[in-house]
């Protein structure tokens, strides 16, 4: 692992070790939210920016895990962690192989449309059928146990425990992004179809990190159904899809780090923009603050802040040049 | 099922078949031609269909016009909205990867979708079908059916006859064509690609919100039509296959359809059978059903 | 005899109206470079494509070490003995010149699953890398970021990652391409040096350099051959000096 890595998982760790100290039971709450985010957030940069596949579709397994937790949670007792959250990653995990089976026959700009629709079917089914309880979503009345007495219920607790698979999730992948299997992906995201010549089956190395990037995104919902007790049909919305897109946009394609500080840099952000105090009543429009953010970082900081040492060092003429390209003629 | 509830529904597919060929012939022109995923085509529908609720009180003030005057200054407004955004923010957009354009135009979306909610609220609005359109035709002893969707289908199919002259007959509408194949070419065979763009950016706005206006009466007027018809759309093109016309025309019909008698005979998975369709049409042909340029 | 390790019969392929391959037949034996030359437009990086598999064969077939490949596809045709260098530069700009090597050496030991291993531990292929590197004379560059490499240098890393991937025939695209006199016969020295254990497909539009090198020479024009045969005889061939100079001489 480089120096800079290790130096960065050092600092999370004893912020998110720390902070909970100090903190008050909302921010607690919303460390909590962000490191869920955190989790979802690196799921799609595994996709995006390791694999150079844009889904925009993110959210369906999000919500399959979500869904799954809630509604395999027995009613009149408590059910075991260790046959929910598998039950929930294999859900979410399922649903991506069918997706990606399909969608990777696709190429390009269709990808990314065909997996926003597959996302809005999984809304759809949840929303209008029986199946997901409808509009007004489902509540999880008992919290799974993880063993004998231990239930993964408080907010401290569940603090915690997201914390640590915060942390497992971040060793996996970076592990995944070091091995033969992450190098192939990077290769794949640089050109494909120089891998196939070289003798890669490229489309089962995208479906696999497919598949591998719903479950993270699985995991994501399951935690974030324990930590509210409760799911709606929003959550499988293509608006959170959008929202996990920007937070890897915003803290940087290709690094892991980047989805971190992206999450928590979008969650920073939309605290700010519905913020009474500084917005007053425009604080009911923020994701006018958020769209514009948006915009801005893409047009100005295509790579994110953590590109933004890299930016600084180009001169200033050809930044600008850079900014408005032209369709070009090409002879 | 009787002979004329059959045929309502054969009527209310092909009307919704229609409007949404609109939308989506915009989205896959503009695709095939400039190479820019647009996931804010959605909200130019749902401008236009706000406009025909914003306006037709001012115009009936102003200048006094009824219905027509109302879709005649909308679209006038659509098209210069339409020149605007290309120049203002549109033409930053080419030649970066797909991954940028659709972040940057995700964002407009959620700009647009505040604009409107701090000038135009987020209720939901009717907009009065007018008065020399409101009549029903009688079909058969019990069944009506509204003269107004019988006016929807009948000028989309107008539009869409127009804009199938201009692209197969014209010139104009041959370099149209030539770019949305093989743009390179068409720049460098000396075209003005910049005022071709903007000509082709503009009139897609101001058809996706000129059939936003005309179906407000009959959908009603609500924050979230923009995003609806975006994903549809998306289904449509991705069937069609990007930057056909013709698929575009084919892929809508069938959307329609599908969409229409699924709700009348399995309502309980009527949202999910289209997807089921594109998913069914995808393992058959990934690249969608036409080639562009058709 | 020497062996055939590639042989392709018929091969068509058609696109539209247009024939871009037209009943082409060709042999690679092994220890022997065929060269494929022809006008602009004749169809020859297509029938390099229709070998490797990367487009589908209208007509014909394709046989690799004595296996009918015609329906493989083209990572399978690779991890038996195929390798192909692009005429554009496709090396990996942002990985180093090693990392390129590694990378395409990994192809022949893939073993995904393994992800608990870096990449510092897979023996078979930083071995394999470091072997290349030597034998084209990058490996001074091999941390080197590769798309900061000159032009030429780009060119030998793209043969170099072909034969990182261990295999029995090179189906070459234009290597010379943009190269200047010195770096073109390093070239061809190596490719001299490769001869005796492979067998070559060279398509290129040095005519020098195809005469000093070649065994065989195929001549395409408009998708067809109208030529075959070595370097003496299609010099002195009526037709190709009509194709290319417009008058036999």
């Amino acid at each position: 692992m480089k120096k800079s890595q290790l130096f960065f998982l050092l600092i999370l760790a004893s912020v998110l070790v720390f902070l909970p100290q100090i903190s008050s039971e909302y921010v607690l709450d919303w460390l909590t939210k962000t490191m869920i985010f955190a989790i979802f957030a690196l799921s799609l940069e595994l996709l995006v920016g390791q694999t150079g596949l844009v889904c925009f579709g993110q959210s369906a397994f999000f919500g399959i895990g979500a869904y799954t937790a809630v509604l395999f949670s027995a009613k009149v007792d408590h059910t075991y962690l260790g046959y929910l959250l598998p039950l929930a990653i294999f859900a979410a995990a399922l649903y991506a192989l069918i997706v990606g089976a399909l969608s990777l026959r696709t190429k390009g700009v269709y990808f990314i449309m065909v997996t926003l629709a597959f996302a809005q079917m999984a809304y759809y089914v949840i929303h209008d059928t029986p199946l997901g309880g409808g509009t007004d979503g489902i509540y999880l009345y008992h919290k799974p146990i993880i063993f004998r007495d231990l239930v993964l219920e408080g907010s401290i607790f569940i603090y915690f425990f997201t914390t640590i698979c915060l942390f497992l999730v971040l060793g996996f992948l970076g592990l995944l992004s070091s091995s033969r299997f992450g190098r192939a992906l990077i290769g794949i995201k640089i050109n494909e179809l120089r891998m196939r010549a070289m003798g890669f089956e490229t489309y089962w190395y995208k479906l696999v990190a497919f598949v591998i990037s719903g479950a993270i995104a699985g995991i994501a919902g399951f935690l974030f159904a324990m930590k509210d007790g409760f799911v709606n049909p929003e959550i499988l919305s293509w608006h959170l899809s959008g929202a996990v897109l920007m937070m890897i946009i915003l803290g940087g394609l290709g690094h892991l780090r980047g989805a971190v500080i992206g999450a928590f840099t979008y969650a920073l952000l939309e605290e700010l923009f519905r913020s009474e105090i500084i917005f007053g009543s425009f604080s009911k429009n923020w994701h006018l603050g958020l769209g514009l953010t948006l915009i801005l970082s893409v047009a100005l900081l295509p790579k994110g802040l953590f590109g933004i040492r890299d930016q600084l060092q180009k001169s200033l003429p050809l930044y600008l040049a850079n900014f408005k390209k032209l369709p070009k003629t090409k002879l | 099922m009787d002979f004329f509830t059959l045929l309502i529904q054969v009527l209310n597919a092909v009307q919704y078949g229609l409007l949404l060929f609109l939308v989506a012939a915009g989205l896959t022109l503009i695709f095939g031609m400039m190479g820019i995923i647009n996931l804010a085509h959605g909200s130019f529908y749902m401008i236009g269909a706000y406009l025909s609720f914003g306006l037709a009180p001012i115009v009936a003030q102003t200048i006094g016009g009824g219905f027509l005057v109302t879709l005649v200054v909308g679209l006038i407004f659509a098209i210069f909205l339409g020149y605007l955004l290309e120049w203002l923010f549109y033409s930053y957009l080419y030649e970066r990867d797909h991954l940028q354009q659709v972040l940057m135009t995700y964002g407009l979306i959620l700009v647009f979708e505040e604009i409107r909610s701090l000038l135009l609220g987020d209720d939901v609005h009717s907009v009065a079908i007018p008065a020399w359109l409101s009549a029903s035709v009688q079909l058969g002893d019990i069944m009506t059916y509204p003269i107004y969707r019988l006016f929807i289908s009948g000028i989309c199919l107008l539009l869409a006859a127009a804009m199938l002259i201009v692209l197969t007959k014209t010139r104009l509408g041959m370099m149209i064509r030539a770019g949305s194949v093989n743009r390179e070419m068409t720049q460098s065979l000396g075209v003005n690609i910049q005022f071709l763009y903007r000509l082709v950016f503009a009139s897609g706005v101001a058809i996706a919100a000129f059939a936003g206006m005309i179906a407000a009466p009959v959908t009603s007027v609500y924050p979230g039509m923009g995003q609806s018809i975006l994903i549809i759309c998306f289904v449509v093109v991705v069937i069609g296959g990007i930057g056909s016309i013709r698929g575009a025309l084919i892929a809508s019909l069938l959307i329609g359809f599908v969409d229409t008698f699924s709700k009348v005979l399995l309502p309980n998975v009527a949202g999910v059978l289209v997807y089921v369709l594109m998913a069914t049409i995808l393992l058959w042909k990934p690249s969608g059903l036409f080639k562009a340029g058709s | 005899m020497n062996q055939i390790l590639l042989r392709g019969k018929n091969l068509s392929r058609q696109w539209g109206g247009l024939l871009a391959v037209n009943q082409v037949n060709i042999e690679i034996f092994l220890g022997k470079i065929h060269a494929v030359i022809g006008t602009n437009g004749a169809g020859k990086s297509t029938l390099i494509n229709l070998l490797a598999g990367e487009v589908p064969l209208s007509g014909g077939s394709v046989e690799l070490l004595e296996q009918d490949v015609s329906l493989w596809s083209e990572p399978r045709r690779a991890r038996l003995g195929l390798g192909k260098s692009f005429q554009k530069n496709t090396i990996f700009p942002d990985l180093s010149v090693f990392e390129n090597c590694r990378l395409a050496a990994q192809a022949r030991h893939q073993r995904p699953w393994k992800f608990w291993e870096t990449i510092n531990s897979c023996t078979y292929s930083r071995t394999q890398a470091q072997k290349v590197l030597l034998k084209t004379g990058l490996h001074v560059l091999s941390e080197k970021k590769a798309g900061l490499l000159s032009h030429g240098q780009k060119r030998q890393l793209e043969v170099a990652m072909c034969l990182a991937t261990n295999p029995k025939v090179l189906l070459l695209d234009e290597p010379l391409a943009g190269m200047g006199a010195e770096e073109t016969n390093r070239m061809l020295n190596f490719l001299n040096e490769l001869r005796p254990e492979h067998g070559i497909l060279l398509v290129e539009h040095d005519m020098d350099a195809v005469f000093q090198v070649a065994d065989m020479i195929t001549v395409m024009v408009n998708g067809a051959v109208i030529a075959c045969g070595t370097p003496p005889e299609i010099k002195n061939n009526k037709d190709v000096q009509i194709a290319y100079l417009g008058v036999a001489s």
